[in-house]
């Protein structure tokens, strides 16, 4: 008896491999490519930075301002330009891929972290400790992500680490409380019920049944959490407790030139042309990992 | 017989002679196609279907799930998913009306107007934040140029027509308020309201119960010799076809496989398909293929592999500003009863009298109160290792197995999990064992690496009943577990099951509402009401001597799959099955059970 949702089952098709090489599957995607190239690009860049330019991130050049002192666009010498301080903005956005590939990846991957175990865990046992957790996030929530993020920073020394750490501390909150939705619902399914008559304990249903169906959700809030983490670090930087200039990120970079956006839009358009192409990059890496996970997807377009 | 023109005169395009031969017909469908656009092109959920309607009659298209019944309903009424499906060829006269050439703003006074539907689910077709005056009120007064008093006036007189009580204050309620049976009549009330002249219920009966389904059948077929309407019913169950069809349609895969008059399908199908479901449906008295009902005395001879003493579930409702228990919902109220091995125990009763709670309890999915013993072990008193180890005796089956199988695992590894986690053979002899047993239960062992969603409904069941075979348990709970199957599908799943009963020696606690299915599993059967057991015997003691009433008219309230034996009068239920819900303090009277001879325990009334 087939309904039209199964499949006729009589072709026999050959199971495909699971896990034949994730990689391959990513790559056989057009648009996960593009997104495999520009974090590889950019990953690149961040770590060959010294080799890539001639110039050093924090040198202010003489001959890089006009005579008036205003900033020069790009050109032969310098390829995106100088900033208002004369230094070349290239060799800026290398080194300021550094701090934010760290602020965007590991910060946010424990914003993640911290967001999916505090959700799940209340999703899944519920009782007074899902309670505890969850009016604890609407706590954070409540509160101004950027004062508490000026509280933390405010107590530690900053650092890049330090900011990474205040980043995710705040960042974990809508993380949660999405995972939380999602995994109560999920515990309500029947097949978790089915999993706890076979015996199966509370960590193997968390982790073998429950949390790859919040894949897709942890994928999509990652991509997203790119760019918002960038931005944060850089919001941080402006108001002196984020990365300390000298040094680059390129949240910094925006801030420190974002009023003469009308005199100097080169200043502004390439580090933000490069955390949307990071968190694209990102995000399109992130859908196609969400449907080659997914077994029910198999087969379908 | 039907719509199809002979010689195929090109003149007669624009007139259809069999509309004019005939006024009493009321619509006509000709070689109607719907056609579904998937990812591997169109596929034809409809094909070259052509059937009449007269007035006053009441057609019943009959068959199994993916045969395009429901599609030729929600064809008729151009209620198609858009833009996925859409009708590819054929006519739908409605009188004179070409409804397929209708736009949708006159289509739209044709519905509700002309041709009225009721949907399969109660609880879903009602709007939930509306009440259910509002909604009445409001296709009245779309469709008439009625006064809003008018309006309501008429739909209190809808609600009475449908044998709702205290009509007038009905109409502030909201759906959520009402039992399925009440919003389910509530759903005719709306279609009625307007007297359409033809009415499309799509299952109208399945969810609800039996006794429920006799009333609501009985409503519908006063309700068209009342208007004249004439009634498209399409429905699975071949019992329901048999008291309410004039005339049947049997589909299969989007086809006619047969029509005929009710009388002829039943006594005379001719097609192989037709025979082939009709034999399928179980009905009671036949008790197919079942060994006479053990006695008493042989069955009770080994120990029992579960014996259930005295269950108590009750959930706490909280309310009040302090959040303090206010009321319960008493769900199992003192339930003993116990299982032999190789022997089926079947619980029965409607949905609410705790049949499946009670099942839950012994699979340990809530918490009770009162002794379960499995195995000789009283799992109150044994600590989380050992529950677990007691637990691998009992394994469940559950009702839907689309919804019971996690979709992100191969059905491999979800039958080998079970010895996975009981920590039992190495993992090549967990293959193993999980392609012996995708043999036993008629998979075949190259499915293992494919995912649930891949499977039909019956085999997603097979694929359950190998995973609770894996730890070879010796009590298998099947909560409802062939309700949602086709009745042929259904049929061979029941064999199985039979099958490796003999096999193994598993006893099963057979939960179920269908009597019919119960009749054809059981060695002893449990009715449950409110809560409680009402009688407990052994099948032939239930079902040819029924003593408690409730038992009685859960028997006579299944349709017979046989147009002889169509009966006047449903047994109506007399009130509405009160609550299980109760305040602290008010615990239900606990019934006594008495022996009327043979073990054959009847609950006393008093």
């Amino acid at each position: 008896m087939t309904s039209p949702i199964a499949p006729d089952l009589t072709a026999g098709r050959m199971p495909a491999k699971p896990r034949a090489g994730i990689w391959r599957r990513l790559a056989k995607r057009r648009l996960a490519l593009l997104g495999l190239v520009i974090v590889a690009v950019v990953v690149a860049g961040a770590i060959l930075a010294p080799w890539l330019t001639g110039y050093d991130p924090n040198e202010q050049m003489f001959d890089g301002l006009t005579i008036e002192g205003s900033p020069l666009p790009p050109s032969a010498k310098f390829w995106l330009g100088t900033d208002l301080l004369g230094r070349d903005l290239l060799t800026r956005i290398l080194y300021g891929a550094r701090t934010s590939l760290i602020i965007g990846i590991v910060a946010n991957g424990v914003a993640l972290f911290i967001g999916t175990l505090v959700g799940v865990t209340a999703g899944y046992f519920r009782g007074w400790m899902g309670s505890a957790l969850m009016r604890f996030t609407d706590l954070m929530m409540a509160f101004p992500a950027l004062l508490l993020a000026i509280c933390l920073a405010a107590v530690f020394q900053p650092s890049l680490w330090i900011v990474a750490m205040v980043i995710a501390l705040v960042n974990w909150v809508q993380t949660a409380r999405v995972i939380y939705t999602e995994t109560s619902s999920l515990a309500e399914r029947e097949f978790i019920d089915a999993e706890r008559t076979i015996g199966a304990s509370a960590p193997r249903i968390l982790f073998r049944h429950i949390l790859p169906h919040l894949l897709p959700t942890i994928i999509v809030w990652g991509t997203l959490g790119i760019s918002t983490t960038v931005l944060l670090e850089a919001t941080l930087s402006f108001l002196g407790i984020g990365v300390q200039p000298p040094t680059a990120s390129w949240g910094n970079i925006i801030f420190e030139n974002q009023t003469y956006f009308q005199a100097a839009p080169w200043l502004v358009f390439f580090p933000g042309a490069a955390i949307l192409a990071l968190a694209l990059a990102f995000n399109l890496i992130g859908d196609a990992l969400r449907d080659i996970l997914d077994p029910t997807q198999r087969g379908r377009a | 017989m039907s719509g199809r023109t002979e010689g195929g005169v090109p003149q007669q395009t624009s007139q259809n002679p069999v509309l004019a031969m005939t006024p009493d017909r009321i619509l006509t469908i000709t070689n109607l196609s719907v056609s579904v656009r998937g990812e591997e092109g169109s596929r034809e959920v409809v094909s070259n279907l052509s059937l009449t309607l007269s007035r006053g009659e009441t057609l019943c298209i009959a068959g199994e799930s993916g045969s395009g019944k429901s599609m030729t309903a929600l064809a008729i009424m151009q209620l198609l998913p858009q833009p996925a499906a859409r009708i590819s060829a054929g006519t739908v006269h409605l009188g004179e009306t070409e409804l397929t050439a209708l736009d949708e703003r006159r289509m739209r006074r044709i519905r509700g107007d002309r041709i009225a539907m009721i949907f399969q689910e109660p609880m879903t077709s009602l709007n939930p934040v509306l009440s259910i005056g509002r909604q009445l009120t409001e296709s009245i007064e779309a469709h008439t140029s009625l006064s809003p008093s008018q309006a309501r006036q008429r739909a209190i007189e809808a609600l009475k027509a449908v044998r709702i009580s205290e009509a007038e204050s009905r109409l502030r309620q909201f759906p959520h308020e009402l039992s399925g049976g009440m919003r389910q009549r509530v759903m005719i009330a709306m279609a009625l309201a307007l007297e359409p002249d033809v009415l499309i219920a799509d299952e109208p009966t399945t969810a609800l119960d039996v006794t429920v389904q006799g009333e609501v059948l009985e409503l519908l077929r006063d309700l068209q010799q009342k208007h004249g309407t004439s009634v498209i019913l399409i429905t699975h169950d071949m019992g329901v076809v048999a008291e309410m069809a004039d005339r049947v349609i049997i589909m299969r895969h989007g086809r006619m496989v047969e029509e005929g008059k009710t009388s002829d399908i039943f006594a005379r199908p001719q097609a192989d398909y037709t025979r082939e479901l009709l034999a399928a449906v179980p009905r009671i008295g036949s008790g197919a293929g079942r060994q006479q009902s053990k006695e008493i005395a042989e069955a009770a001879m080994p120990a029992n592999v579960a014996e259930v003493n005295d269950l108590h579930v009750r959930f706490d409702l909280r309310g009040g500003i302090l959040g303090r228990v206010t009321r319960r919902v008493h769900a199992v109220e003192g339930v003993s009863f116990s299982i032999a091995p190789n022997e089926t125990l079947a619980l029965v009763g409607e949905s609410g009298c705790g049949k499946s709670t009670t099942a839950k309890a012994l699979a340990g999915l809530v918490p009770y109160s009162g002794d379960i013993v499995v195995g000789g072990r009283n799992l109150s008193g044994l600590g989380r290792d050992e529950r677990k180890a007691v637990r691998r005796d009992v394994q469940m089956i559950f009702q839907d197995p689309f919804a019971s199988l996690d979709p992100r695992m191969r059905v491999g590894d979800l039958v080998a999990e079970p010895l996975v986690i009981h920590g039992i053979a190495s993992k090549e002899e967990r293959r193993e064992r999980a392609a012996a047993l995708f043999d036993r239960v008629g998979l075949s062992s190259d499915q293992m690496e494919l995912y649930p969603h891949e499977f039909s409904g019956g085999q997603r069941q097979r694929v359950c009943i190998a995973r609770a075979l894996a730890l070879r348990p010796k009590l298998i709970i099947a909560d409802e577990s062939v309700s949602a199957l086709d009745v042929s599908v259904q049929a061979r799943v029941l064999d199985l099951l039979k099958e490796l009963q003999r096999e193994f020696g598993v006893a099963y606690l057979f939960i179920s509402h269908d009597m019919a299915v119960v009749e054809n599993i059981s060695d002893r059967v449990a009715v449950m009401y409110l809560g409680q057991i009402v009688e407990m015997g052994t099948r032939d003691q239930v079902f040819s001597n029924p003593r408690h009433p409730y038992t009685k008219r859960l028997i006579e309230a299944v349709p017979v799959p046989d147009p002889a034996q169509r009966r006047s009068r449903f047994a109506r239920l007399d009130q509405e099955i009160p609550s299980a819900t109760r305040r602290i303090g008010e615990a239900p009277l606990k019934l006594a059970l008495s022996d009327v001879g043979n073990g054959h325990l009847v609950a006393t009334e008093g």
